[in-house]
């Protein structure tokens, strides 16, 4: 990442599954760094079972806390739904991360990973889907760490712009000391993933 | 970011409740909200570690007048409530405007562009500043929505009057970088001094003032003159013939609108609404050709632009609202669609988003309000009973799976609208309303229904908490005891789990009672300690 760029993360999922949780270790990872930063939420209605999608962005001066359309260089989806859903924000050059789980609901009981690759194939060059919620529930005994997974495993990746080490300083500054061990297990999890657990699928 | 020892990651409500720390506040009242929620939250959470005295108030009307009766006493005090509390308050804030409270006094609203959590109307409340003609200030980030709580108390201290800050819900659920600073000890007693100069309102004193009200406009546009707020920004070889005025969350969106189509105008933000900075503003488009100005909501800030303008550049050509819907949220597309067409460049925004089911809120597993919903759909036919809904958790009754809300529109509204309703026709009229919303304002309509004669049967849901807001506590008083001092005289407390055959059945019988009747389902929300657990824990820890 160039030094003035600033870099658009969108973190796409349903009230509940611990996304501001996710955005408060960004934010401190950020200031481990030294980096601005900015982030967006949204409360109320939206909270109970809603769409609920989280805007992070960090550079060297960060302005808007709203992402642009197109302009999001990595979009976590934590449901296969809610990131079909953020498809807006991404261009070619997007990379997309999707945990490999669907929240039913009233209206729609059925949403598999096929019917997102039918959806987005033309709109990403390359989708990673990773079964966190699946890992977690097994080797943790829960999928609440699932969030916290996928931040090891974005960790991972060269061009995110936050360090393992200030990952894992946010999280100890977050998560409350009775979670703590177990959430940085599932975050070295995420980190030490196997690329052989990964279903890449290049459009 | 050199500082970074002291910087904290905060929301901007958080901020400003870090700037009301830092300025010495000693008393605090509100009553929850969103988009304002995490101001009350969070002094609840720290107001013994700082020694604040805090409250959450019935309603906020009366949260404003603990504060007025505080601040008339010399103690610092900070009101906060979301944009339709501000309606609730105007009541006692227009008069509070023409008295002069003895300490720093700062009242702090949201407003919800976009309506993400105000299911009943967008507005845009900084309209007004033209009734109450006190100070207005607008943050856009969390850093400055502490700064200006700082500045707002140390203008209503120089001026003993009122100063408003005004938020908006991109504002206040905003994360950003806030550089911490010293948290001073507040001073929580005074004394209330006798002084008909200062707290009379009877005419004809009260139109004395009101002149020394309006008086103050010019020395306090002065004094702000002095202090680091209403910047102009001249960027590298900036263009002389237009320019861009903008405030609050627009200025963010201004600045990258800039970078994406590499313009270059000079930009004005307004960070005072009310004064507005004039000269600045005069001195800004006296030579200019052409302004853009970037609000959202209203345009309230280019009315008075073309009102200047005549005298100062009559040639000058605005645009705002011509380019820029008055409804819904501002956004970074938005505006630098806006700002392409004010230059006359080419942008497009690709819209690639696709048609998906919308995930309508719901119900939490296993909350007591599933079971109030499922008895009634099975005990009426839904078709055949007007429902008049009210605000809390309850009114997602209107999502499916139940689609049964009929009406909704303030706080407190249905038993008075189902009132209505039964006074002129012969259905069968429900209104819901919940334990704290009925408290905030229920209890009149339940008197003048009993008093004025209807038979609307109301259904409390009483989950012990202001559950959609953030489970807030509320007064522990008890709901049927209200009901019945109040003249209803068919009423019954149930557990709609426990007893939701009884409920069904009591539903049936009192739809058929010619007097109102009231069924307090109470089974407590499951979540309901999840705010009173982080009481002792501080945001503001380095």
């Amino acid at each position: 990442m160039k030094k003035t760029k600033t870099y658009n993360l969108i973190i796409s999922g349903v009230g509940g599954q611990g996304q501001i949780t996710l955005k408060k270790i960004l934010c401190q990872a950020a200031i481990k760094q030294g980096l601005d930063f900015k982030a967006s939420e949204l409360h109320g209605l939206a909270q109970k079972g809603g769409s609920v999608v989280i805007h992070f962005r960090t550079g060297k001066k960060v302005y808007s806390s709203l992402i642009a359309q197109g302009k999001a260089d990595l979009i976590l989806g934590l449901d296969l739904l809610e990131a079909a859903r953020a498809i807006k924000f991404s261009s070619k050059n997007t990379k997309l991360v999707v945990n490999n789980l669907f929240i039913p609901f009233f209206k729609q009981s059925h949403f598999s990973e096929g019917d997102l690759l039918k959806l987005v194939k033309d709109k990403v060059k390359k989708i990673n889907l990773v079964p966190a919620s699946k890992i977690c529930k097994e080797k943790l005994g829960n999928e609440i760490y699932t969030g916290v997974f996928l931040l090891g495993y974005l960790a991972k990746i060269k061009s995110f712009p936050l360090k393992k080490t200030s990952l894992i300083s946010g999280i100890r500054k977050v998560l409350s000391k009775k979670n703590l061990l177990i959430n940085l297990k599932a975050f070295k999890l995420g980190a030490s993933l196997s690329e052989n657990g990964i279903k890449r699928v290049k459009t | 970011m050199a500082q970074s020892k002291k910087i904290l990651p905060l929301l901007g409500n958080e901020a400003v409740v870090l700037g009301a720390l830092e300025s010495g506040v000693g008393f605090v009242s509100t009553y929850s909200g969103t988009p304002a929620s995490e101001i009350g939250n969070t002094f609840y959470r720290i107001k013994d570690i700082y020694n604040v005295r805090f409250e959450f108030s019935t309603n906020e009307i009366v949260a404003l007048e603990a504060g007025i009766g505080a601040a008339y006493s010399g103690v610092k005090t900070l009101v906060a409530f979301k944009h339709f509390g501000l309606n609730v308050s105007m009541d006692a804030f227009i008069p509070l405007s023409y008295t002069w409270p003895r300490a720093g006094m700062v009242i702090v609203f949201a407003d919800d562009p976009n309506c993400y959590s105000s299911a009943q109307s967008e507005q845009d409340s900084r309209i007004y500043k033209d009734l109450l003609h006190l100070p207005m200030l607008e943050p856009g980030t969390p850093q400055q929505a502490k700064d200006f709580t700082k500045l707002a108390f140390e203008i209503s201290e120089k001026f003993e009057k009122p100063v408003v800050i005004r938020m908006v819900g991109r504002v206040s659920l905003q994360t950003g970088p806030v550089i911490k600073g010293k948290i001073k000890r507040p001073k929580t007693t005074g004394k209330f001094i006798k002084s008909r100069e200062r707290f009379n309102t009877m005419p004809p004193d009260v139109l004395e003032q009101k002149r020394k009200l309006l008086k103050l406009k010019q020395p306090i546009r002065k004094y702000l003159q002095t202090k680091n707020i209403n910047p102009i920004i001249y960027p590298r070889g900036y263009s002389k013939k237009s320019g861009i005025i903008t405030s609050g969350i627009g200025f963010q969106y201004t600045k990258e609108a800039q970078v994406t189509l590499n313009s270059r105008l000079p930009v004005l933000r307004i960070d005072s609404i009310y004064p507005l900075p004039v000269e600045k503003i005069n001195q800004f488009i006296k030579d200019k050709s052409k302004v853009l100005i970037i609000e959202e909501g209203e345009g309230v800030i280019e009315k008075e632009i073309k009102v200047l303008s005549k005298e100062i550049n009559p040639k000058l050509r605005i645009f705002g609202k011509d380019l820029i819907e008055p409804v819904g949220e501002l956004n970074p597309d938005k505006v630098t669609l806006v700002l392409s067409k004010f230059l006359g460049k080419k942008y497009s925004i690709k819209e690639s988003s696709l048609k998906l089911t919308r995930r309508t809120p719901r119900f939490c597993p296993g909350c007591p309000y599933w079971s109030i919903f499922g008895a009634i759909k099975q005990a009426v036919n839904p078709e055949k009973v007007v429902f008049c809904g009210n605000i809390g958790c309850y009114m997602m009754g209107y999502f499916p799976p139940f689609e049964m809300t009929d009406t909704l529109l303030c706080m407190g509204d249905s038993i008075s609208v189902a009132h209505g309703i039964k006074k002129v026709s012969k259905q069968k009229v429900i209104a819901f309303i919940g334990d704290s919303t009925f408290l905030h304002a229920g209890i009149p309509g339940v008197i003048n229904a009993c008093y004025n004669k209807s038979n609307p049967l109301i259904i409390v849901f009483d989950n012990n908490v202001v559950a959609m807001t953030g489970h807030q506590p509320r007064p522990t008083v008890k709901v049927e005891n209200i009901l019945s001092a109040a003249g209803v005289k068919n009423i019954e407390v149930l557990d709609p789990v426990t007893e939701n055959e009884k409920l069904k059945q009591t539903i049936k019988q009192f739809l058929n009672k010619s007097e109102i009747s009231a069924i307090v389902c109470r089974h407590p929300c499951l979540y309901a300690n999840s705010l009173e657990r982080k009481v002792g824990q501080s945001p503001f820890k380095l």
